[in-house]
């Protein structure tokens, strides 16, 4: 069993807070003592606002401990130990070789993987990343030694990342956008700093970095695809409201649809313990993205045999819950009409969805946590593709034909990695 | 040898509906809880399976969800002359099993009892003189008011998302509702479920006979509902598989869709499953619980020791494990002296079947508790001075499915099996309606639940040992209900009208309810009754035991809404009165 994370995760970081701050738990330009409440609590905030936890803790394991097993393109890598711990953990690091494994990339080992985000942290202000620090001091040291590299050769030499960075990486703490509004730089520093939402929702070059000029348009990773999310109508946010985004965060439920996979992961670790400013920051970052500039497709006919037969099958199958309008339920069964990931370009998680059912999130303010159960033992792969392509250009949607040989490979490619 | 595991605030026998409403309020309280369940756990997605519930076969026929007799049954016999025999298929009721219990396959219909019933001697006896009631009859009062239920009726309505039109609020009667029921504080939380066809004919015809029809309340939600505690439901699909099944769309309110997404959040409480309770533990004196000994699925024996002990399983299992713990006093037929074990009581049913020309019902078109009734004959809404029986029953059009196998009307003379009983069945599916006659059952001085003296469970403990027959009384009473139904078919303009009355003995094996009730009995007289008015076993102050265990006898409704809104009034009074003082909440 393995868990769904980002290609690249990990940890830190910080702002230059009070300048734009929005935010509840900043507490004035970031103080260095180490043994301050305030400074501890805010790390504690902004490890959270990291998602630290994710990367960094095994199933079951201590958290921070290390150990949870990311998959990339190109082989296994374990989150650090990143507990006090002197002889496995980080308690030897000084803060400054703290900063630079968060900003650069470099920890005293050598060159760290991007699938610990350091592309996205080394936006994170110096101030921030301290507090990050102090608090992750206050926790128990765990002896838990992690190798934490199972890249085969020759992606587990360390000094490649040399080449890489070279290549893909850009340092340099955020710059606020004097142009823009507070809550709009607080936005942009969390989603492109400590956030790191990129890191699973920008597309990715060959070699695993952000494509420029695409960001937060949407990528596949582990068997899922991580929506656009930016302002774009068709196949992003653009039909959501800053409401809309801010209740999905903080409650892993909106009108339009529940939170499930990676992302349910993410909201119950991080976004539903953010405050209400951080979230609404975000949301009108996100909001003010500019859409992909992409025209909609034109839908498959009605005509079409794949949508008779899909139509057909969803009235069967599908109808009870999701209804004829294909409105849903709000907060209980999703809504597929205008949906982006219905949209999307890339029908990863559509079809992922239908074979292998999904958990919806449960968070304090929408615990019913909602699922849908597998269709994988009753649909065939033409079935699969023929309901799909029904569902992405019905009720108005617009979106590519689904091959049975794309039901096909998911289908075996799930069966193999779970 | 039992293996002891550390202490808990409460200890609960059963995660079925009243289960799971005190393991919400107590951990609401801040106590820590475990609720240890005979079954296993049971999830919608997983369990409901949208992809396959809908199978007859599986869940009606093999009856997949419910308790099978090899982990527990009882024994049955008519009367104290019979020896009593293992039920070795469950038939005329079938106890649910796992999370969720009974709770999972219920129709969802939702009944408020009268405000008279729950003063049923009284009542009778204040109106019509103590002559009226038949003298094999041992009806009691509840110790109980039905002003005193209404707010926790209320918080299971809400909680739930029952559907319906109140009829009387406030004292105030309303245009649609029933006009019999008690005063209510507000109306339903959601409007009453579409009406088809047939339930509308009923309800014309029943007008035109003089009486006074209103929608079912149900538990299948008519609209999106959020409950008080934020769970969502969403609005029934009429598919037709509720009772037998679990629901796969989130619509029928259970315990999976009102309170566990809530409750299994929750630190301070734990489900153990698969374990089963052997015994409640008392201490020297038999005075007090010290905890429960329960068996897990390896067969292995634990002993959890708790400060208060809440026995929610099944009626006939809260009543089983009260006598193999020696709690209370057990009741005795012949001297009718000791209240555990007294007062079984059951539920009384006739039905008439209609066959018309030219009518599409369409009643595949379904829910567990859709459609329209009648009150004018229940309870003591009607003058019973000549009639030579007491009690009642509601009258009602409510077919709650119209599935494939076990849904084949056909009138009387026509064959059981071959080509003329199929077209029959394809003549009649879409034409014919029922209507159902739901009575009370009044309990009597021979009809009594006990151990079995010969046969053992499992786990080597005596059977639970049932003996019942159905009173003479009640008889009277339902068949007089099924000719008043058959007098609204008439006005129905049906075809063909076929009433089917009740008749001794009962029979254990035909499927009628699943509504048995009694056996630890409610009431102010520790003498004839096993618990208070709080649930509380008299003999052992730290035990409650919740269900319909605690009804003196039942009426003509469903139990479920009384069942859990004692449920509520019992976690109640345990916050507000026994933390503060534990002991007895009613002095003996």
């Amino acid at each position: 069993m393995k868990r769904n994370l980002a290609l690249f995760t990990a940890l830190l970081p910080l702002t230059m807070a009070a300048i734009f701050s929005a935010t509840a738990p900043v507490m004035g330009q970031g103080g260095t003592d180490s043994q301050s409440f305030e400074q501890i609590e805010r790390g504690r905030y902004l490890a959270t606002a990291g998602d630290c936890v994710a990367c960094h803790t095994a199933p079951g394991g201590k958290p921070y401990a290390g150990g949870l097993a990311l998959e990339t393109p190109f082989g296994k890598l374990l989150g650090a130990n990143i507990t006090p711990d002197r002889e496995t953990g980080i308690g030897n690091w000084t803060d400054d070789q703290f900063v630079q494994a968060m900003q650069q990339g470099i920890a005293p080992r050598g060159h760290l993987y991007p699938a610990m985000p350091y592309p996205a942290f080394t936006k994170v202000s110096r101030s921030d990343i301290l507090a990050i620090r102090a608090y992750l001091n206050t926790l128990e040291p765990v002896n838990n030694p992690i190798e934490t590299n199972l890249l085969p050769f020759p992606f587990n030499i360390r000094s490649s990342m040399l080449a890489w960075n070279a290549l893909n990486f850009t340092p340099g703490e955020f710059k606020p956008d004097s142009d823009k509004s507070a809550e709009w730089n607080r936005g942009a520093y969390l989603v492109e700093g400590l956030g790191h939402c990129g890191t699973c929702h920008s597309p990715k070059t060959i070699l695993g970095s952000a494509r420029s000029g695409d960001a937060l348009e949407g990528s596949v990773l582990q068997n899922w695809f991580a929506p656009n999310i930016t302002n774009t109508m068709h196949k992003g946010l653009g039909g959501w409201s800053q409401a809309d985004i801010v209740q999905y965060l903080k409650t892993g439920a909106n009108q339009f649809t529940i939170a499930s996979g990676p992302m349910a992961e993410a909201i119950t670790n991080s976004t539903s313990k953010l405050s209400d400013p951080d979230l609404h920051a975000i949301a009108t970052y996100l909001k003010n993205m500019p859409s992909d500039g992409n025209a909609a497709p034109v839908p498959v006919v009605g005509s079409d045999k794949r949508m008779i037969a899909g139509q057909a099958i969803y009235r069967d199958t599908c109808n009870a819950c999701h209804r004829d309008s294909g409105a849903g339920i709000p907060r209980l069964f999703p809504t597929l009409a205008g949906s982006a990931v219905v949209q999307s370009d890339d029908p990863t998680t559509l079809i992922r969805v239908v074979l292998q059912g999904s958990q919806g999130v449960a968070t304090a303010a929408a615990p019913t946590a909602p699922a849908m159960p597998s269709f994988a033992w009753r649909l065939s792969d033409e079935e699969v593709a023929s309901l799909l392509t029904y569902v992405r250009n019905n009720w108005g949607n617009a979106a590519a034909p689904v091959t049975a040989a794309d039901v096909k490979a998911l289908r075996q490619s799930l069966t193999n990695t779970d | 040898m039992a293996r002891k595991l550390p202490r808990r605030d409460v200890v609960i026998v059963g995660l079925g509906w009243t289960g799971s409403i005190l393991a919400n309020e107590l951990t609401d309280e801040g106590l820590d809880v475990v609720a240890i369940e005979r079954g296993p756990w049971r999830n919608t997605a997983t369990d409901f399976n949208a992809g396959y519930m809908q199978d007859e076969l599986r869940y009606a026929i093999r009856k997949d969800l419910f308790l099978r007799p090899a982990q527990n049954t009882l024994t049955f016999r008519n009367n104290i002359d019979q020896e009593a025999l293992p039920v070795r298929d469950f038939g005329s009721f079938l106890p649910g099993n796992g999370v969720g219990g009974a709770g999972v396959h219920w129709n969802g219909q939702t009944w408020r009892f009268l405000p008279s019933d729950f003063r049923c001697r009284s009542h009778l006896v204040e109106r019509y003189g103590a002559k009226i009631i038949p003298d094999e009859l041992a009806i009691q009062d509840w110790g109980v008011t039905y002003e005193e239920m209404e707010p926790y009726y209320d918080k299971f309505e809400y909680l739930a998302g029952t559907s319906g039109k109140a009829g009387n609020i406030n004292g105030k009667l309303q245009e649609g509702g029933n006009p019999f029921e008690g005063s209510r504080a507000r109306d339903y939380p959601l409007p009453p479920l579409e009406m088809p066809y047939g339930p509308m004919l009923f309800a014309q015809g029943a007008r035109e006979a003089g009486y006074h029809p209103f929608p079912q309340p149900a538990s299948n939600a008519s609209r999106n509902y959020t409950n008080p505690l934020g769970i969502e439901m969403g609005a029934c699909s009429y598919c037709g598989f509720c009772e037998r099944f679990g629901c796969a769309n989130y619509s029928k309110a259970s315990p999976q869709t009102t309170i566990l997404p809530v409750l299994m959040r929750k630190p301070n409480f734990e489900c153990r499953t698969n374990s089963e309770v052997v015994r409640i533990n008392l201490d020297r004196l038999g005075t007090r619980a010290t905890g429960v000994t329960y068996v897990d699925a390896q067969g292995q024996e634990w002993e959890q020791p708790g400060d208060l002990v809440l026995i929610c399983a099944f009626i006939l299992f809260n009543v089983h494990l009260m006598l193999v713990s020696g709690i209370g006093k057990p009741y005795d037929p012949k001297t009718a002296t000791g209240a555990v074990g007294r007062n079984y009581a059951y539920q009384t049913f006739a039905k008439v079947e209609m066959f018309f020309d030219n009518k599409n019902f369409n009643p595949f078109i379904s829910t567990g508790a859709m459609g329209q009734c009648i009150d004018d004959f229940n309870g003591d809404n009607f003058d019973h001075s000549s009639l030579g029986f007491v009690g009642g029953a509601g009258i009602m059009c409510a077919g709650t499915n119209a599935r494939p196998i076990l849904m084949r009307p056909t009138p009387p003379g026509t064959p059981r099996w071959g080509s003329t009983w199929k077209k029959a069945t394809a003549d009649n599916y879409l034409s014919s309606l029922y209507l159902n006659a739901q009575g009370s059952s009044y309990a009597t001085r021979g009809n009594y639940l006990d151990l079995d003296p010969t046969y053992k469970d499992r786990l080597g403990r005596p059977l639970l040992r049932m003996t019942f027959d159905f009173p003479d009384n009640d008889i009277r009473m339902i068949n007089y209900m099924a000719d008043k139904a058959a007098g609204i078919g008439k006005h129905m303009n049906a075809r063909q009208i076929v009433p089917h009355y009740q008749k001794k003995p009962y029979d254990v094996v035909p499927y009628q309810s699943t509504h048995n009730t009694g056996g630890a009995i409610m009431g102010s007289d520790p003498a004839t009754s096993a618990v208070n008015k709080y649930l509380q076993s008299w003999d052992v102050p730290n035990v409650f035991v919740v269900g319909a265990s605690a009804f003196p006898q039942n009426a003509g409704y469903n139990p479920n809404d009384t069942v859990c809104a004692l449920a509520f009034k019992a976690a109640d009074a345990i916050r507000t009165r026994y933390l503060k003082n534990e002991g007895p909440l009613v002095p003996a």
